[in-house]
């Protein structure tokens, strides 16, 4: 862990509330399995929908299943996904950037009405399209938001690179002979790099509510896996009978969101003290 | 403001727009399997068309011409209004989308008036004492609030409200009493988001010079931030509400799923699970010119009521 990142969870006591969540995330998604082995799939029927008690902590859902299990079971599918789509975004963004800021021009001036256009409708609408058209499936979803989320990374490097582009350094090493892409890598990069990053951190938590959001939808995860967003939406027909079943996978998508916001905010605080809080950004 | 800035602008949201009819018409064609064969064998209850009934429907829907010529004729249809029928209920989806846009904009507006009710209030006493308990309750009830899944406090509302409390309906649309929990839900989460706005935009006005000066008038306190500060303040916050409108559409597509609510949302999802392509392209342009148009009238609007704007500056 690098001093900085020190100093920023040492400054904000906030930040730290979201680092411990992001870490029990990053646990409850590794060892959870491990540490609490029952199946998440196994049903039995004769034990429908009882109420949280030790044996089983969370209670059972509309088929006997264990819902702790589940829940940890689903850590593993919120975080993944949320990582590889965030990924994705950030690498397309940044290449899409990049050539925009740099090769300027019809390039620039193409890629960035392309950006227009996909920027031109609601997230989780196009998404839910795009993940529609394909037809229902995590692995669909996570393309989906792949797809529809990359620009805000376009802007921004794109952004920084007209900025950085015409300063000292840069005219320097170009006059030095170095390539277009040796100059990108190694001047660049680095000065955009810090606002990627927070921008990432925060988009973590948006995935995670828009995967959730999707399945709960009936396009991402289909039963029997344990995603949250497919546990609340089968247990929205036992409202009345268990109240546990909404509410187990509402509270831990709240909890791990709030934590990659917490963290993005503290992130950006640090890098960026004059910025006001991200909040804006939504 | 010029002339020219605006006439810019219009242009660029044309070029957009162009784009987003040919991405709108082009989804379909990103399916796996041929788009005839599925409509029918759907249509027919899961069993496989012969391929004579296939090739009628083909001929029938011009899926055979090229993508050019199918995209051209769809288009000028759509630029005399007419979006064509829905694949299952065979209705006209304009007449579909206009029976149900009304009740989404109810759930808008009403979310719009829950919003600015929570926000402006926490906002401006937020503004008022920075560092103070106000502002730190705000800002962890607006991070909390950004957080929440609306499906989930959706529930959580039916669960209290409907179900111990009896207070509402569950579900379904009519009267304001059905607008109540839905509008709550998605009102809350924009609330996060304009709290914090109507915050840092009311701190940069009570640093200003007029506020200055009135205070030194000696005014009271109250009067110079309810009367000077915050119409000012203002400003930004009514503009940058009118981009609220896609949280809007993100919110409603999952909000009128948890109160079943007739609504475009519901529309959208039941035309993407039928694959009924009309209907999804249908909805898909109405949102994508509503999204465009409203984008180019804030940014128009921001530009009127503040002129000190820099023309050249990008959205963020």
């Amino acid at each position: 862990m690098s001093s900085r990142w020190r100093r920023v969870i040492a400054d904000n006591r906030l930040g730290a509330v979201g680092g411990v969540l992001v870490v029990a995330l990053v646990l409850a998604a590794l060892l959870g399995p491990a540490v609490y082995p029952p199946d998440p799939t196994e049903q039995h029927l004769t034990e429908r929908l009882q109420p949280p008690s030790a044996a089983h902590p969370l209670g059972t859902d509309e088929l006997g299943r264990d819902v702790l299990a589940r829940l940890l079971a689903g850590a593993r599918i919120s975080l993944g996904v949320a990582v590889l789509v965030t990924t994705v975004r950030v690498l397309l963004g940044t290449l899409v950037g990049l050539v925009a800021g740099y090769a300027g021009g019809w390039v620039d001036e193409a890629l960035m009405r392309f950006v227009d256009v996909v920027l031109a409708f609601p997230g989780i609408v196009l998404a839910l399209i795009v993940a529609g058209v394909l037809g229902p499936s995590l692995l669909n979803v996570t393309l989906a938001l792949a797809v529809v989320g990359w620009s805000s990374y376009a802007r921004l490097v794109r952004g920084n690179v007209l900025a950085v582009k015409e300063r000292g350094f840069v005219s320097a090493a170009r006059l030095a002979g170095l390539s277009p892409f040796g100059i990108a890598r190694r001047h660049v990069l680095p000065n955009v790099m810090g606002s990627v990053v927070v921008l990432a951190t925060l988009d973590v938590g948006g995935v995670i509510l828009a995967t959730a959001g999707l399945s709960f939808l009936g396009l991402g995860a289909q039963p029997p896996t344990p995603e949250w967003g497919t546990m609340l939406a089968s247990g929205r027909n036992y409202l009345r009978q268990a109240w546990w079943l909404v509410n187990v996978p509402g509270v831990a998508i709240v909890l791990v969101v709030l934590g990659f916001n917490l963290l993005g905010d503290a992130a950006r605080d640090a890098l960026d003290p004059r910025e006001e809080s991200t909040l804006e950004r939504l | 403001m010029s002339c020219h800035f605006v006439l810019r602008r219009v242009a660029t949201a044309l070029i957009v727009l162009l784009g987003v009819s040919v991405a709108t018409y082009g989804m379909v064609f990103l399916t796996p399997g041929d788009p005839a064969e599925t409509i029918l064998s759907q249509r027919m209850g899961g069993d496989t068309p012969s391929e004579a009934a296939v090739e009628e429907f083909r001929q029938q829907h011009g899926f055979d011409d090229p993508f050019v010529v199918q995209y051209a004729d769809w288009m000028g249809d759509v630029v005399r209004g007419d979006l064509g029928t829905s694949y299952y209920s065979g209705r006209p989806v304009s007449a579909l989308l206009w029976s149900r846009l009304p009740n989404t904009i109810a759930l808008a507006a009403a979310s719009l008036v829950v919003a600015l009710a929570i926000s402006l209030p926490a906002g401006v006493m937020s503004a008022a004492n920075p560092g103070g308990l106000t502002d730190y309750g705000s800002r962890i009830g607006a991070l909390v609030g950004v957080s929440m899944p609306n499906f989930w406090l959706g529930y959580l509302l039916i669960i209290v409200f409907s179900l111990q409390l009896g207070m509402f309906p569950v579900a379904g649309a009519g009267g304001l009493e059905y607008l109540v929990l839905p509008a709550f839900t998605l009102g809350s989460g924009m609330a996060a988001v304009i709290t914090r706005l109507v915050r840092s935009s009311m701190l940069d006005v009570l640093d200003a010079e007029y506020v200055r000066t009135a205070r030194s008038k000696g005014l009271r306190e109250r009067i110079v931030v309810y009367k000077h500060a915050l119409r000012n303040a203002l400003i930004p916050v009514v503009t940058i509400v009118g981009l609220q409108f896609s949280y809007v559409l993100n919110g409603a597509v999952i909000v009128e799923a948890v109160f079943h609510r007739p609504g475009l949302g519901t529309l959208l999802v039941d035309a993407v699970f039928a694959r009924d392509y009309p209907v999804v392209q249908g909805v898909t342009l109405v949102v994508g010119v509503v999204f465009v148009a409203s984008n180019l009238l804030v940014d128009v609007a921001y530009r009127y009521l503040d002129p000190r704007i820099d023309l050249g500056r990008e959205r963020p």
